[in-house]
């Protein structure tokens, strides 16, 4: 269960728990479920680094600050693409970004929803895609990140949050 | 079942797009869909007349949702048109806002098509 904390007289942040992990898992395979069609599996076995060419970013800022983020390789980002809108906009790179996107959106509001402390109190961003897989992201000391790394038709699919703590 | 012309009013042309697809696997059956990325640029399309509902994101620049709707009250054609608001946002805040500015109902991203048309229908009327 998160506790909340008075960092300054004027804003509240709720502290990290390692419950978020499960929290975000459920967020995550709840917004495939919901709005492709589809159930990833978790990815017990996967040990490396997030890879893929295509992430969508969204940003968190009030009681909680972070980012949430959802990378895979293109060819699966057409695919979920392609579920949620209809077969010909696995064709079109821009709706196929688009749609990672809204996805990751979905997900960092279905997590923040799951957490009262959070509901009311942490807004978003709207999301960011990047297109490409040789680049690294740096966030300022210090931060938690949770990995929750699934499996979409043999594919592996990450969702993390980044979180400023 | 009526046939019915709709407003989907989100800044993401994919949003957009999921919404109307989720409405037709939903059962309902549309005449025509306008769009708009807005709150601004659906009141010019509100003022037009002829709709039969309307469902709007909260988040949006320009305009966002809750003003758009605040907007509609002195809008003569938008006068019993139901709107259906979509958020992301966990906020009951908002959504508490958005109904008691007037919208019918609220749908939270993310939604099933059963839940879209168990928020859309009773709004309609004839059978939907």
């Amino acid at each position: 269960m998160s506790s909340i904390t008075k960092s300054s007289p004027s804003r509240t942040s709720v502290a990290f728990d390692p419950a978020w992990k499960t929290i975000l898992e459920c967020a995550a395979i709840e917004v495939f479920e919901m709005m492709a069609g589809v159930r990833p599996e978790l990815n017990s076995a996967s040990t490396g680094a997030p890879t893929g060419e295509q992430t969508a970013m969204v940003g968190m800022a009030g009681a909680l600050c972070g980012m949430t983020t959802l990378r895979c390789a293109k060819e699966t980002s057409a695919r979920f693409a392609a579920l949620m809108l209809g077969e010909s906009a696995a064709s079109d790179h821009s709706s196929s970004g688009d749609a990672l996107g809204e996805l990751c959106n979905m997900v960092a509001g279905n997590f923040k929803s799951k957490i009262s402390t959070l509901a009311d109190h942490c807004m978003l961003s709207v999301p960011t895609v990047i297109t490409g897989a040789d680049y690294s992201m740096e966030t300022s000391e210090p931060t938690e990140v949770v990995l929750v790394p699934l499996l979409f038709e043999g594919q592996p699919v990450w969702v993390s949050l980044v979180i400023h703590t | 079942m009526k046939k019915l012309k709709v407003l989907i009013v989100d800044d993401s042309s994919v949003m957009r797009k999921i919404v109307e697809r989720a409405l037709r696997q939903a059962g309902l059956e549309l005449t025509e869909v306008l769009e708009a990325s807005n709150g601004a640029e659906a009141l010019t399309q509100v003022q037009k007349g002829g709709l039969d509902m309307i469902l709007s994101d909260i988040n949006m620049p320009v305009m966002d949702g809750l003003e758009f709707l605040k907007s509609l009250a002195g809008v003569e054609a938008a006068k019993g048109v139901p709107v259906i608001m979509i958020t992301t946002e966990g906020s009951e805040a908002r959504v508490v806002e958005a109904l008691s500015a007037g919208a019918k109902g609220y749908l939270r991203k993310p939604f099933t098509p059963e839940q879209v048309k168990e928020r859309v229908a009773p709004l309609l009327g004839g059978g939907q």
